[in-house]
């Protein structure tokens, strides 16, 4: 049967592009369509300059820019083929943001299992970067639960890939690929069940850092599917590391109140407001960020029990569109590293090192990993993950590059999905299986067709 | 590629041992490692080489590239050469001739020697350049030009004439190349102490040339289309470009 659509539309334009964090704008031939021949043809056609797949652009860095070469517009491709509640899979196109996919599956009682600080992701996205959530210490990272790729490869063919099938190797170096190895159009994920959309939540405001460190290993985590701390990067002396650890499950019927047990699945998540382009450099200060912090710890004291939706337990962020243009036209970086268990004391010399230096960070966020995937390239392992956001100033680029060898030192490593300034030798070193993947992803592309400036500039 | 916080991974210069050019790569260099080619006349392949091993000290790759700016016709092979080994964040077009005044004007030799090698090398170059980093979809093209080029001074014409033919040049690439992910710089510098400038009377407001290095860093990074050096040289052309003629000619510069 021809399909209405089959003539499909194709949006094809020289596009300015940067990454989530507004930094390093680079030019790039733009096609948006949901036709797979189309976008076979433009990877077969690559030419010199290659070809890259981006979704919403929430990657802090460059990898999915790519100078002078193309880049594939996924959001184009944006249908959920099957829902199967019976075996809680969802075979989906990777253009699909995780958020819609939530709305859609909710209803059946499903849940998708992993979910990063945003749903403004797509699934491709979700699987190149192998992102995480604050469920990592229980569930593991996305590519743990994709059960099969669609990846169209340098060749101009599809395949199937599996976790444990004849391509195995090709699967894992594509989760956590970061679109290196191909471009993934659909997947098969396993879901999670639920019965509510509602999380019950356990508030604890902890007066320091030793004491926020105290409960994520006292054992306690494991009674949670859900932990997160945000601390404030500010407070020094006894309140260093002052924090709010935020822990929580999926709610059962019988644990809302009356009133939401009508509608338990109901999926409730407004955005109150999309931030407009006028901020200058410099809002987002010391003397601000101080005051932010004071006011955000104050609001939560410690409190067990309550009932919270979906954005106020995941995504306060979504509230706001576009919230990082508040950072004005500088821009800003998230850095994000991981360290094993036993390098507590790394923290503290890091947190030192950033209130030190001057440079105020906003979000900072703590949490534990539970083990790693079988991805070369994936970032979680097991051990401790910090991250904070700063605005780009002068002198930056010295305190991440401190950063990058005390991070190095203490066997950890950087998340490529936020990285956007170290060198490659720093990744080489931090991904010690970093010659796996390319051995796999030099056997599917052996031209290097598909590149990025995230790989120009690390040498991925 | 330039990263999030504007340090480049590889640097072009052309004119590879002038001084502000040096500091620039100095200054860089300190930052974080990078990929030098500088190019320079085979004559000044001693203190090319000086430079080159200096930077190397810092970390850094160095190679160097022979370059003739009076022979147009070699100008594309030299960029080629540059780009051969991968994309260039930064390229600086830092070469130029001081020259003499009065035989600029009286002899006819002299006068197209400035010509050739103040304007139109530059100019050839920006074409070649220009195609190069339209392909890579990124890049900065920094070029020094002079407020030398705004007025006609009694003093400095002959050589100020290229500078501003150069400078319309370049500040019209920044229109031209305003959607193709590339950024151009036009450096105004006043009077910068180096061995262009070697046995003349300083200017008020004189110059080092890691003055002018600091400022080309901070305008790569903030992708700015114009900078002067120092900042408020601005507001003194602004001043002295409106003065009537008659005034402006006596001067006593």
């Amino acid at each position: 049967m021809a399909r209405l659509g089959s003539v499909a539309s194709v949006k094809d334009e020289q596009q300015t592009l940067t990454g989530w964090g507004r930094t390093a704008p680079t030019q790039a031939r733009v096609i948006s369509t949901p036709d797979i021949e189309t976008i076979a043809r433009a990877v077969r056609e690559a030419g010199e300059r290659g070809v890259i797949p981006r979704g919403l652009g929430r990657s802090y860095g460059d990898p999915s820019q790519n100078a002078g070469g193309t880049v594939i517009d996924m959001t184009a491709l944006d249908r959920i083929h099957v829902v199967d509640a019976d075996e809680a899979t969802v075979e989906v196109d990777a253009g699909v943001s995780l958020d819609t996919l939530m709305r859609r599956l909710l209803p059946y009682g499903l849940w998708v299992p992993v979910l990063p600080g945003t749903r403004q992701v797509t699934v491709g996205g979700a699987i190149s970067s192998d992102i995480h959530g604050k469920n990592h210490h229980s569930q593991g990272s996305f590519g743990s639960h994709v059960l099969s790729i669609d990846l169209l490869t340098a060749d101009g063919e599809v395949r199937t890939l599996t976790p444990e099938g004849a391509e195995s190797d090709l699967f894992w170096a594509t989760v956590g690929g970061m679109g290196l190895t191909g471009i993934i159009l659909k997947a098969t994920v396993r879901l999670k069940r639920v019965e509510t959309a509602y999380f019950l939540v356990d508030n604890v405001q902890t007066r320091n850092l030793d004491e926020l460190l105290e409960y994520f290993t006292d054992g306690s985590d494991a009674n949670y599917t859900y932990s997160v701390a945000w601390f404030d990067s500010l407070a020094r002396g006894d309140k260093m590391g002052r924090a709010l650890l935020t822990r929580g499950n999926s709610a059962k019927v019988e644990d809302l109140p009356k009133k939401l047990r009508k509608d338990p699945l109901g999926f409730n998540a407004p955005q109150l407001m999309t931030a407009p382009p006028i901020f200058p450099n410099g809002l987002v200060n010391k003397y601000t960020i101080t005051a932010f912090n004071e006011v955000w710890y104050r609001k939560a004291p410690t409190k067990y029990g309550s009932v919270q939706n979906i954005t106020q337990f995941f995504h306060p962020l979504d509230l706001v569109g576009e919230w990082n243009r508040v950072y004005g036209p500088s821009g800003f970086l998230q850095y994000q590293f991981m360290v094993p268990f036993g390098q507590e004391d790394m923290f503290r010399r890091s947190i030192d090192r950033i209130s030190a230096s001057g440079h105020a960070s906003f979000l900072n966020v703590l949490k534990t990993f539970g083990p790693g995937n079988a991805a070369p390239l994936s970032f979680p392992s097991e051990g401790w993950t910090l991250t904070v956001d700063i605005p780009v100033t002068p002198g930056l680029d010295r305190l991440c590059a401190q950063l990058d060898e005390m991070v190095l030192d203490a066997g950890g490593r950087l998340y490529l999905a936020k990285e956007s300034r170290t060198t490659p030798e720093m990744i080489e070193r931090m991904y010690p299986r970093i010659h796996e993947w390319r051995k796999t992803r030099e056997a599917v592309d052996p031209e290097g067709v598909f590149r990025s400036d995230l790989s120009r500039r690390l040498g991925l | 590629m330039i990263d999030a916080v504007g340090n480049p991974q590889s640097l072009f210069i052309l004119g590879g041992t002038s001084d502000i050019a040096l500091a620039t790569a100095e200054q860089y260099a300190e930052q974080r490692s990078l990929r030098i080619i500088l190019a320079d006349r085979p004559e000044e392949s001693d203190r090319m080489n000086e430079a080159a091993e200096r930077l190397r000290q810092t970390g850094s790759t160095v190679t160097t590239l022979s370059f003739d700016a009076r022979k147009p016709e070699t100008h594309a092979e030299v960029v080629d050469k540059a780009f051969a080994d991968g994309d260039i964040d930064v390229t600086l077009v830092a070469f130029g001739i001081q020259g003499d005044n009065e035989k600029g004007w009286t002899d006819a030799e002299a006068a197209r020697l400035n010509a050739d090698v103040n304007y139109v090398a530059p100019v050839s170059l920006g074409v070649h350049l220009s195609e190069k980093l339209r392909k890579q979809g990124h890049g900065n093209l920094v070029v020094m030009c002079s407020p030398a080029g705004e007025r006609a001074r009694r003093t400095n014409f002959v050589y100020g004439s290229a500078k501003a033919g150069l400078d319309v040049f370049y500040t019209g690439l920044t229109y031209a190349l305003a959607d193709s992910g590339v950024k151009v710089t036009v450096v105004r510098p006043n009077f910068v102490r180096t061995k262009l400038t070697e046995g003349m009377k300083p200017a008020p407001m004189a110059q080092t040339p890691q003055q002018v290095a600091s400022t080309i860093v901070g305008a790569v990074r903030k992708g700015k289309e114009q900078v002067w050096v120092p900042a408020q040289m601005r507001w003194v052309m602004t001043v002295l470009r409106h003065l009537p003629r008659v005034i402006f000619r006596r001067l006593p510069f």
